[in-house]
């Protein structure tokens, strides 16, 4: 029984999460708006005007700005393709029984947890690089010349790279789905003389859909975040070939000290980021119902 | 009826997946065996045997202080993820216990900041940190960190406190608990396991997280995220001393990772798979 004097106590409890996490969002969303709209420079702080729409015309005629929008789109639906097909068959491979299963499972989610400068220096230093990478040795091997990642084909090695940390995620939360299908549905399907095709394509993969629905959507506000792995490999670079909006804002912001046009760009990300926000929302909400 | 196995299958399954795992492994397997080895060995072609020198970490620690970096790491990650959870348990234990009409969309919309980008408000924090003097400050980066995981903090509490039976407060409140009886007696040591998972997942997230910790630090503050970065820039042979500096950032948080699994596929999913 929820007694008036419960529920006041229930709201006193709330207060300091809602309040900071409101104060948290508030003033800087506020700000950024604000800025959006003003002539700002860090190198002449004093000289502030009101700019009006100025800003945005020059962040979205800016030719990085779309260069930047196609690298972030095509960074996310990259790493989506590969990490929920590749994710979605070493889910399956793992759930066979096998020797070792926990052991397997240990080494595929490992790289989940590399923070992502080690991810991204390893890959470049250790594997990509044209001249002491692992990939060069192979090269070398086959007698082929060996291929510069960064140089050639630079949002093709961070996709990579990215995709090499976010593959454990995918495999997780698909494997915890897989293991919940019912036993017996799948000994019935079998008895009844459906093969492993057939099985996987209107059992197991209807089982997984909401689990591979979780996986994209959480993955998209992570994959359009996506900065620190640029930072250490290209730096954007060569030219803009490798900038995704963070990295554009990163770079308008700190590097030309722009401080109405970076917050221009940010307006734009929260827009970009409220769309996908939009339907994750309506993915968990509905499981809050259950 | 159990379904009949040959070994020949399961063989042919286990070499298939252990090749899988082996190469989704091996940039990090072979980041640990290069930092056993000397600058010329690592730059000396394939080679899976390390000379099993610890040159390298000697010269992480002596040259470039690593030990600084780590501890920066230690209090940032642990003082976030601790006051977070001071902060997030009364929220979580408020809206698992004495719902009203409105906590749902509360979480919703705790929800929703998480998506907020970070570089979208990377200006405004950048001038707020600068004018109250926590750029570069261990107490700002706590603080950043612990704020941008507040609501997974209150997610993951809320999911496990719900899971706690009501009827057994119901019954504590019958023997004439007080309120904070009842929390620190029957809810606390059912709540605990739940806590100290979520803690878990979040040290795991500060430790990890890569634009705050490396954008609003310079030298004093920083921590392994801004340490490595600064490898970016190779001077000279440094393949070993990266291997080095890699394998120490990443060893603490890839065994505390393996014991999570679980609570990491329901902390980042926020209760939608468990």
């Amino acid at each position: 029984m929820a007694t008036q004097n419960t529920r006041s106590i229930a709201r006193f409890m709330m207060a300091p999460s809602v309040i900071l996490l409101l104060i948290w969002m508030i003033v800087p969303l506020a700000m950024t708006l604000w800025f959006s709209f003003q002539n700002y420079n860090l190198l002449d702080p004093t000289n502030v005007s009101f700019g009006g729409l100025f800003n945005y015309r020059y962040f979205l005629t800016d030719p990085a700005f779309l260069t930047s929008i196609v690298n972030t789109l095509l960074l996310v639906v990259g790493v989506l393709i590969i990490t929920v097909i590749g994710g979605i068959l070493i889910a399956l491979l793992i759930d066979q029984p096998i020797f070792g299963q926990g052991i397997v499972r240990i080494l595929v989610i490992s790289p989940f947890f590399v923070m992502p400068p080690v991810a991204a220096l390893v890959w470049k230093n250790m594997i990509m690089h044209p001249g002491y990478g692992v990939f060069a040795d192979i090269s070398r091997f086959f007698g082929l010349q060996p291929v510069d990642w960064f140089a050639q084909f630079p949002l093709l090695s961070i996709i990579i790279i990215v995709a090499w940390q976010w593959l454990p995620f995918a495999t997780l939360i698909l494997l915890t789905a897989l293991q919940s299908l019912d036993g017996e549905q799948k000994e019935a399907a079998e008895m009844d003389g459906a093969n492993f095709l057939s099985r996987f394509w209107y059992l197991t993969l209807p089982h997984m859909s909401r689990a591979i629905t979780v996986v994209i959507l959480i993955q998209t506000i992570f994959l359009l975040g996506v900065y620190a792995e640029i930072l250490v490999t290209t730096n954007g670079g060569p030219g803009y070939a490798s900038t995704n909006l963070p990295f554009l804002i990163y770079r308008t912001a700190l590097l030309g000290y722009d401080v109405g046009g970076a917050s221009a760009g940010g307006v734009i990300a929260i827009i970009l980021a409220n769309i996908v926000a939009f339907f994750l929302m309506r993915a968990v909400g509905k499981n809050l119902d259950k | 009826m159990a379904r009949a196995v040959s070994t020949r299958t399961k063989a042919i399954w286990t070499v298939a997946a252990w090749i899988v795992a082996l190469i989704i492994f091996f940039p990090i397997l072979y980041t640990i065996i290069t930092s056993l080895k000397s600058e010329q060995e690592a730059i000396a072609g394939f080679n899976l045997i390390p000379s099993f020198t610890l040159e390298s970490y000697g010269e992480v620690q002596s040259q470039q202080n690593y030990f600084k970096f780590f501890m920066n790491s230690v209090i940032i990650a642990v003082g976030s993820t601790a006051i977070g959870v001071l902060i997030a348990v009364p929220a979580a234990w408020s809206m698992a216990f004495a719902p009203t009409k409105k906590t749902k969309d509360i979480l919703m919309w705790m929800l929703s900041t998480k998506m907020m980008p970070a570089a979208a408000v990377l200006v405004p924090f950048y001038l707020l940190f600068r004018d109250f003097g926590l750029l570069d400050s261990r107490a700002g980066l706590t603080i950043m960190l612990m704020m941008i995981n507040l609501p997974i903090v209150v997610w993951m509490l809320y999911t496990y406190f719900r899971e706690i039976p009501g009827e057994i407060l119901e019954a504590a409140r019958m023997d004439g608990a007080s309120l904070w009886g009842e929390i620190w007696h029957v809810l606390m040591p059912m709540a605990v396991p739940g806590i100290a998972s979520t803690m878990l997942l979040n040290i795991i997230l500060a430790w990890n997280e890569a634009f705050w910790t490396i954008r609003l630090t310079t030298t004093e503050a920083a921590p392994l995220t801004a340490f490595i970065a600064s490898f970016s820039s190779p001077q000279g042979l440094f393949w070993a001393k990266l291997s080095a500096a890699s394998t120490l950032a990443i060893a603490p948080i890839l065994i505390m990772g393996w014991f999570s699994q679980k609570q990491l596929v329901r902390g980042l999913t926020f209760g939608a798979v468990k």
